[in-house]
This record gives structure tokens, sequence and C-alpha cells, in this order.
């Protein structure tokens, strides 16, 4: 069974997108760099980050997450703004009882884009 | 094979092929990223014919409602005619049955189309004044209540639109509207859910029609309209609205008024601060938005902030016409 299957697929996705969004709006570390975007189109772009974590199907590709987040490395998206977001997407997972070694695994994904997001 | 109709064109799809792989085959752009049914870039519409549920899967049930569906989910058994859901959409001719005076900015303008026009309460249809000038306007009108379409047009300084409607245009004059479209309408899948409805100025129009089309179908949850103008003159269909609230007593009204001296019987400040002073927490509630763009903006926000999903916050699309904040005030 899949990682994506063992989380519960597209409705863990679902179940987890507004609460991670939710969370990453209230945080004052990481916030300024989602306010003033449409929240609906955002709210779809973090169900696909959610989807891609989670070991589910994607064609994300590295030079994607490069120009996607180039704006943001403008305005100072560093490694602090990384970690924060991997942290909210762990307290999510905790939040809907995902086991830990479940979590250590998405961790592990969401860990392989850094250099791209960061455009490093 | 299945037959696929796009702009007048019939496309093979084979067994088990998506729709967007089928149309990309034969040339048809169709703008697309995740093809995982995640990201809703191919989103299309299926104007006639059945779209499998698969292809529908985590879209609003507004959207689902009218035939939208993912293209790269989208695997189908039988012939589909497909549209872009931007592609232009059916002019058609209509008769000015009335126009009434709301407030002193603000008339009611009923409509007539030359065709019958499938919609719900709150879509909008778009008016042309002439081929170079048109504005989109909520429909408060609900098709199994009103015997025509109903707009609001408040006369903005300046307009263009607003100022032929308020001046020159009298009922019996022809004019021609576009179909109705846009997702800020009620579907009856909860029909135990509360409902806020917030709205600014004329933004009252679809909310007028959502609550009665809500009320209509037989919704049971608590439903709560908050409208606001800067004085308690720019409010409106305030008596129409009273009878509501007094004939269903899950429905609530709430007047608001954010400027100068505040009678009795209106809240002061926004319909958001006063809609968020009553109910902090919005976990499970259905949300409407509609009037001024930053109300829109800062609604949505606060909304979400405040527990209510995404999937469940609707508001208005576009920006009222004439644009910039007093437009919509």
């Amino acid at each position: 069974m899949s990682l994506y299957d063992q989380i519960g697929g597209d409705a863990a996705v679902n179940a987890a997108v507004d609460i991670f969004y939710r969370k990453v709006l209230r945080d004052d570390r990481i916030s300024r760099f989602f306010t003033g975007v449409d929240m609906e189109r955002q709210a779809a772009k973090q169900k696909a980050f959610l989807t891609m974590a989670f070991g589910g199907p994607n064609n994300y590709s590295g030079l994607d997450m490069r120009r996607g987040h180039a704006h943001l490395v403008a305005q100072g998206l560093n490694d602090s703004h990384f970690d924060a977001v991997v942290e909210n997407l762990g307290a999510t997972l905790k939040e809907l009882n995902v086991p830990d070694s479940l979590i250590a695994q998405v961790a592990a994904i969401a860990e392989t884009t850094r250099n791209d997001v960061l455009g490093k | 094979m299945t037959a696929i109709r796009y702009q007048d064109r019939t496309y093979d799809c084979a067994p088990g092929e998506t729709v967007l792989d089928c149309l990309t085959a034969g040339g048809v752009t169709v703008p697309s990223s995740c093809r995982a049914g995640v990201c809703q870039s191919c989103l299309m519409r299926a104007e006639e014919g059945e779209v499998p549920a698969a292809a529908q899967a985590g879209l609003k049930p507004t959207l689902a409602a009218q035939g939208y569906f993912l293209a790269c989910s989208c695997r189908p058994q039988t012939p589909l005619t497909v549209a872009l859901p931007d592609a232009e959409r059916l002019r058609m001719a209509a008769e000015v049955v009335s126009i009434e005076p709301l407030n002193a900015d603000i008339v009611a303008v009923k409509l007539k189309p030359s065709q019958q026009l499938a919609y719900r309460a709150g879509q909008f249809i778009r008016l042309y004044k002439d081929d170079d000038q048109s504005r989109c306007y909520s429909l408060a009108s609900v098709p199994e209540l009103d015997d025509h379409l109903e707009i609001h047009v408040r006369a903005v300084p300046g307009g263009q639109v607003s100022g032929w409607v308020h001046r020159e245009l009298r009922a019996g004059d022809a004019v021609e509207i576009a179909d109705s479209s846009g997702l800020c309408f009620y579907v009856d899948d909860r029909p135990q859910q509360p409902l806020l409805l917030l709205g600014t100025g004329s933004g009252l129009a679809p909310l007028y029609g959502i609550l009665r089309d809500a009320l209509n179908q037989g919704h049971r949850g608590p439903v709560w309209l908050y409208h606001g103008s800067t004085t308690p003159q720019g409010l409106y269909r305030t008596r129409e609205l009273a009878a509501l609230a007094e004939r269903h007593p899950h429905f609530h009204y709430v007047r608001c008024v954010s400027e100068g001296e505040v009678p009795e019987g209106f809240r002061p400040g926004t319909p958001l601060d006063a809609a968020l002073a009553d109910h902090p927490v919005l976990d499970g509630w259905r949300v409407f938005l509609c009037g001024h763009p930053e109300l829109v903006r800062k609604g949505r926000m606060e909304a979400f902030l405040a527990g209510a999903s995404m999937a469940d916050i609707h508001a208005d699309p576009f920006v009222p016409s004439g644009g910039g904040l007093a437009a919509a005030a």
C-alpha cells in the first residue's frame, strides 16, 4: 500500500487542506507570503502541494517549484520559512491523527523540494 | 470510440482516454497543469451529455451542478459536447418589463428574455448598452418564484451603463443580455447547514435571490442576512426582508449602518463586523459575500479563519461596474 493510500488518499488531502491553509495564514512567521493572493487559487495550489507531499499523483517538476516561488525568494523567503511550513504540515497531520511514522515520510518528501522552492 | 464535440468539431476519444488527452491530441489548447484532478486548471463544462462522477470529484457543488468537470479526469462513456469555461456566452434579446426605484441610487430592472434562460439566483448576466459597453449584474430573481429576471443597478457617478439604465432605459425597451454565469448560488445538498449572507449596497441583489431560493427549497438550518450601507437610506427591501423573517423563524435579518448616527433597530459598523461579533465561530457554515470588493476580500479571509471551509465560501467574482470602492459602497 502506497503512502498516499495509507494516509487516506484524496479524502485526506481534502480534510487537510483547510486545516493546513488556516495554520499557515495564522502563522506570523510566514503569513505575509500568503496575504494579498487569490484565496481560492491559493487553496487549489495547497491541495496540489499536499497531494505531492502525501506521495500522491502529481507531475510537479523542480523547474515549476523554482518558477512558482522565485517572487517569494525575492521577498526574502528562506530556510526558516520553509521549516515553518513543514512544521505546519506536521501539525496538520497530527490533528488528523496520522501516525508519526507516516508524518515523517511526508516531511521527507516535502524536504526534497527545499532547494527548488528556495531557488538554491 | 466516444465522440467529443468541441466548437463544432468532433474528436474521437479512445476507451480509457481522457477528454484532456483527446482534445490535446486533436490540436485543441486546453489549459492544464497537474493532470491528476487536483489543480483544476483544466476545468471545462459539458453542454450536452453525461459526465462521469470521477470527473467532478473535488469540485464545488455549484460547479458540478452546472456540468463543470475536470478534463484530465474525464473518461467519457457516452458522447459529450464540451466548452471551455470562458467561452463567449450566448447573447440574446430581452424586453425591459419594469424599472422601479429601490432607494435614491438603486433601481430594480425586470427583464423578460426572448429565450428560456436556465439560471440560479445569485448568478449574473451581462447587460449590453451597445456593442462596446456592457456590465455584469447579479440576479435577485428566483426562477421558481419570479416571472422575470431582476437585477439591481446602482447609479455609479460617471457610469456609462448604469447612467444609461437610470436616465434612458424605459419599460418596453428592447435590450441585449448574455447568458447567466457565476458560482455564487445556493445548492440544496446540506439543508441543515447554517448560512451566512453578507453584503453591502446593491450587493443585496444576489443575496436576496439566494435567500429566497434557499427558503423556497426548504433550507432548514439557520439563515442570517447582514446587509450594510453607510446610511439607513442606503438599505432597501427592508420591509420585504422583515416580512420574510416573520414568516420564517429560522431566518434572521440584520441591518447595519457604518457611518453617522445609527438609529434604533440598526447595528453600527460593517456587516462583517456585526456578523463576526454574533458568530465568532463559523465551523460548518456556508458563507455568501457580495458587494464592496474590500468587504468581500476581507470577509473571505475572516470567514475562513473563523472556521468556514474554503469550499463553503462563495463570493461575487467580479468588481461591480465602474470599479473603485465608491462604486460598491
